[in-house]
C-alpha cells in the first residue's frame, strides 16, 4: 500500500534514539502491527516530549539527528510510526537496519546534513512546523510562522522504487 | 585490486543489481525465530504466498520467550511451530531443544565460510565468526527471504580493525569487543563490516570469535567478520568431514574467503591490547565503558550470566572458576541461562552446573530471557544489572532498569561481592 509523506513535525533533538526507546521489546509480544499503535517512543526520555501527549499524536513527520533507529532489527519500530500515520522520518543519519525497514515498507527515511537539520530545527522556534515531502522532486519544503524553507535531499533509485511500489514485498515478488 | 571476504562473498551471491548501488544477493541460510517470523507469516499467508524458497535453507527457534509465558507469546509460538511443519522445515527446535539462535545454529553446524546469512535479529553478526556475510534484517526482509531466497544490500564498504598485542590473562573477547565499541563509537560502523585481525584473533576460539562478532552491530556494524581457519575447521569438522578429504584440504578449501593482501579498506585501525584491562559499561549506550577500575565497587542487584554474546560452554567455564568454592553476595540474585541444551548438558557433565547452584545462582533453561526484558530476569524501577548481554539501552531489561555489560569472568566476580569487581583480583586470590 502506497504511504502519504508530510504533515506536521515532531522535532526529537538527540542523536542516537534506539529501537527500545521507539517500541520496547515488552510489546514484541504482538502479532499485527495495529497493536503496536499506542506504546510509540513510549521508553524516550527527552526534555518536553510527552509519548502521549497531542504533539506525537497530531504529528506526520519526526525530525531528529544521528543514527536514528540504532540497536534492534525489530520492524516494529517503523510500524509503530506508520500505524501512527508518521510515513517520513528526517535525520542526519539512520542505524542500517532501521533505515533498510523504512524503505521495505514503503516509508521514507530522509537524510540531510548537519547544517540543513539545524535551519529545519531553528525554524520550530517561531512555532508549529508543516512538513510537505515531494519525493518525485526530491525536496522537503517546511513551513512555520518564520515562513517556508526547502531543503533538498538524495535518495537513492533503489530507494525511491521501493518507496513507489508501496515496499520491498512487492517489489521483490514482481522482479524475482 | 584485491577483494575483501565481504567482496568476494558479495560476487559469489550477486543476483541482481535493479540499480546501481544496490545488491541482491542469494541467501544460504534463512534463520527465524518466535518474535520477527510471525509477522512475516501473516503478511504471506494475506497475500496469499504462504510459500517458502527452499525449505532446507530455513533453520527456525523458539528462543526468547520460551516455554511461553502467556497467550500471546504462545500464539507467537504456535505460528511458528505450525509454518514449520507446513512447509516441512526439518530444522524446527521448540521447547527441550531449543536454544539461543546465534548459539544453536552455529552448533548444529549450519554455517559456513563463504555464506550468505538473514535473520530477524540484530546479532545475525554473530555469524561473521565462520567468515561469512551474516546480517540482521527486519521483517520485510525476512519475509522476502523465506519467499524468495533474496535479500538487498548496499555494496559493503569493510573496515579492517587489527588486533595488535597479546591480550593480558583474565582479558577477554568480550573486553575486547567493548573497548571497540568505546572507541569507534555506537556510528562508527553503521552500513560497514568490520573485519577482525591479528594474533589474538588468530588464537581466539570460535566461542570467543563468535562473541567479537556478536557485538559489531552495537557499534552500527552490518556484520563483524573473522577469516575462517584451521580453527573453522576444526569447529565444523563433524559437519564437514564427508566433503574433505582432511582438515587441511578443508582449511585450503576455506582459504579462497581470505580478503587479498591488496584489498581495500575504507579504514584500517590498530588497537593495542597489551595492556588492555577487563571492561565494563556505564550509562545506556554501549559505547559507554570504562576499565573495571574506575566502576568498581558499584552495587548491583541482579546478575544475568547467558544471552548470544555470552551463553556458551567457555563462557560459564570461565564464571565458573570464579564461582567454584565461593558464594554471591547476599544483596544479589543471580541467574545463569546456558545459551543451548548442548550447553546446559555439557555444563552438567563438568560440573558447572553444580558449581553455579552451590553458589547460589538460578539455572534457567535456554532462552534469550532477560537479555530483552520480555521474559524471565525483568529488573524492577531502579534496579541495576551486572550482565553479560550485549545492549545497555535505557529500560532493556525492564522499565526503570539499568544494565552494566562485562565478561563472564567480571559478572561472576560481581556476584561473589555484590558490586562490580575486578575478576583478577579473585583470581589471584584462590592461586
Amino acid at each position: 500500500m502506497k504511504k502519504t509523506f508530510g504533515g506536521p513535525a515532531i522535532f526529537l533533538d538527540r542523536s542516537d534514539i534506539n529501537t527500545d526507546e521507539i517500541i520496547p521489546a515488552k510489546y514484541l509480544t504482538e502479532v499485527t502491527k495495529e497493536a503496536l499503535q499506542p506504546y510509540c517512543l513510549e521508553d524516550l526520555k527527552l526534555e518536553g516530549f510527552d509519548p502521549k501527549g497531542e504533539a506525537l499524536k497530531s504529528a506526520r513527520v519526526v525530525v531528529s539527528r544521528e543514527n536514528f533507529g540504532c540497536g534492534s532489527s525489530r520492524e516494529h519500530a517503523p510500524w509503530v510510526f506508520e500505524v501512527n500515520e508518521i510515513h517520513t522520518i528526517i535525520a542526519q543519519s539512520y542505524a542500517r537496519i532501521f533505515r533498510q525497514n523504512m524503505f521495505n515498507c514503503g516509508m521514507l527515511a530522509i537524510e540531510l546534513p548537519k547544517a540543513q537539520l539545524d535551519r529545519l530545527f531553528a525554524l520550530q522556534q517561531a512555532g508549529d512546523v508543516e512538513v510537505n515531502v515531494d519525493v518525485e522532486g526530491q525536496k522537503v519544503v517546511a513551513r512555520s510562522g518564520q515562513g517556508e524553507e526547502a531543503f533538498p535531499f538524495e535518495i537513492s533509485p533503489f530507494d525511491k522504487a521501493l518507496v513507489q511500489a508501496g515496499g520491498w514485498v512487492e517489489f521483490a515478488d514482481a522482479r524475482y | 585490486m584485491g577483494k575483501t571476504i565481504a567482496e568476494k562473498i558479495f560476487d559469489a551471491h550477486l543476483r541482481d543489481e535493479p540499480f546501481a548501488g544496490a545488491k541482491v544477493l542469494d541467501i544460504d541460510r534463512v534463520l527465524c525465530h518466535e518474535i520477527t517470523t510471525p509477522v512475516a507469516i501473516a503478511d504471506l499467508l494475506w497475500r496469499g504466498k504462504d510459500r517458502v524458497f527452499d525449505n532446507t535453507k530455513i533453520k527456525a527457534v523458539i528462543d526468547h520467550v520460551t516455554p511461553s509465558k502467556d497467550s500471546k507469546t504462545a500464539l507467537q509460538a504456535k505460528m511458528l511451530r505450525d509454518w514449520a511443519r507446513r512447509h516441512q522445515i526439518k530444522d524446527f527446535f521448540d521447547v527441550g531443544h531449543n536454544g539461543v539462535c546465534h548459539a544453536l545454529f552455529p552448533e548444529k553446524g549450519y554455517i559456513r565460510p563463504g555464506f550468505t546469512v538473514i535473520m530477524g535479529d540484530s546479532h545475525t553478526c554473530t555469524h561473521g565468526a565462520f567468515g561469512a556475510f551474516a546480517a540482521g534484517v527486519g521483517t520485510t526482509d525476512l519475509e522476502v527471504g523465506i519467499l524468495k531466497g533474496v535479500c538487498a544490500f548496499r555494496e559493503p564498504a569493510t573496515i579492517r580493525v587489527n588486533l595488535v598485542g597479546d591480550l593480558p590473562a583474565g582479558v577477554y573477547a568480550k573486553d575486547v569487543i567493548l573497548y571497540v565499541i568505546g572507541q569507534i563509537g555506537v556510528n562508527g560502523a553503521t552500513d560497514r563490516v568490520l573485519e577482525f585481525h591479528g594474533l589474538i584473533v588468530e588464537a581466539m576460539s570460535m566461542e570467543a570469535r563468535m562473541t567479537l562478532c556478536n557485538m559489531a552491530i552495537e557499534a552500527g556494524g552490518t556484520c563483524g567478520i573473522c577469516l575462517p581457519d584451521m580453527t573453522t575447521v576444526d569447529y565444523l569438522w563433524p559437519f564437514i568431514q564427508n566433503d574433505y578429504a582432511s582438515r587441511e584440504a578443508a582449511c585450503e578449501d576455506f582459504r579462497k574467503w581470505h580478503s587479498d593482501p591488496d584489498a581495500s579498506y575504507e579504514k584500517v585501525l590498530d588497537f593495542n591490547v597489551s595492556n588492555l584491562e577487563p571492561q565494563v559499561t556505564y550509562g545506556f549506550k554501549p559505547d559507554c565503558v570504562k576499565p573495571v577500575g574506575e566502576l568498581a565497587g558499584t552495587a548491583v542487584d541482579q546478575i544475568y550470566i547467558g544471552t548470544c554474546t555470552n551463553g556458551r560452554i567457555e563462557d560459564l567455564r570461565q564464571a565458573a572458576e570464579i564461582l567454584k568454592g565461593r558464594k554471591i553476595a547476599e544483596s544479589v540474585r543471580g541467574i545463569v541461562s546456558p545459551a543451548t541444551p548442548k550447553i546446559f548438558s555439557d555444563a552438567l557433565a563438568e560440573g558447572i552446573i553444580q558449581i553455579f547452584m552451590d553458589a547460589g545462582f538460578c539455572v534457567t533453561n535456554p532462552t534469550c530471557g532477560a537479555c530483552l526484558g520480555m521474559s524471565n530476569g525483568v529488573l524492577a524501577e531502579g534496579e541495576v544489572c551486572a550482565s553479560t548481554s550485549n545492549r545497555n539501552f535505557n529500560g532493556r531489561m525492564g522499565k526503570g532498569g539499568m544494565v552494566h555489560l562485562m565478561s563472564p569472568a567480571t559478572a561472576a566476580a560481581t556476584a561473589v561481592t555484590g558490586v562490580i569487581t575486578d575478576a583478577r583480583t579473585l583470581q589471584k586470590s584462590a592461586a
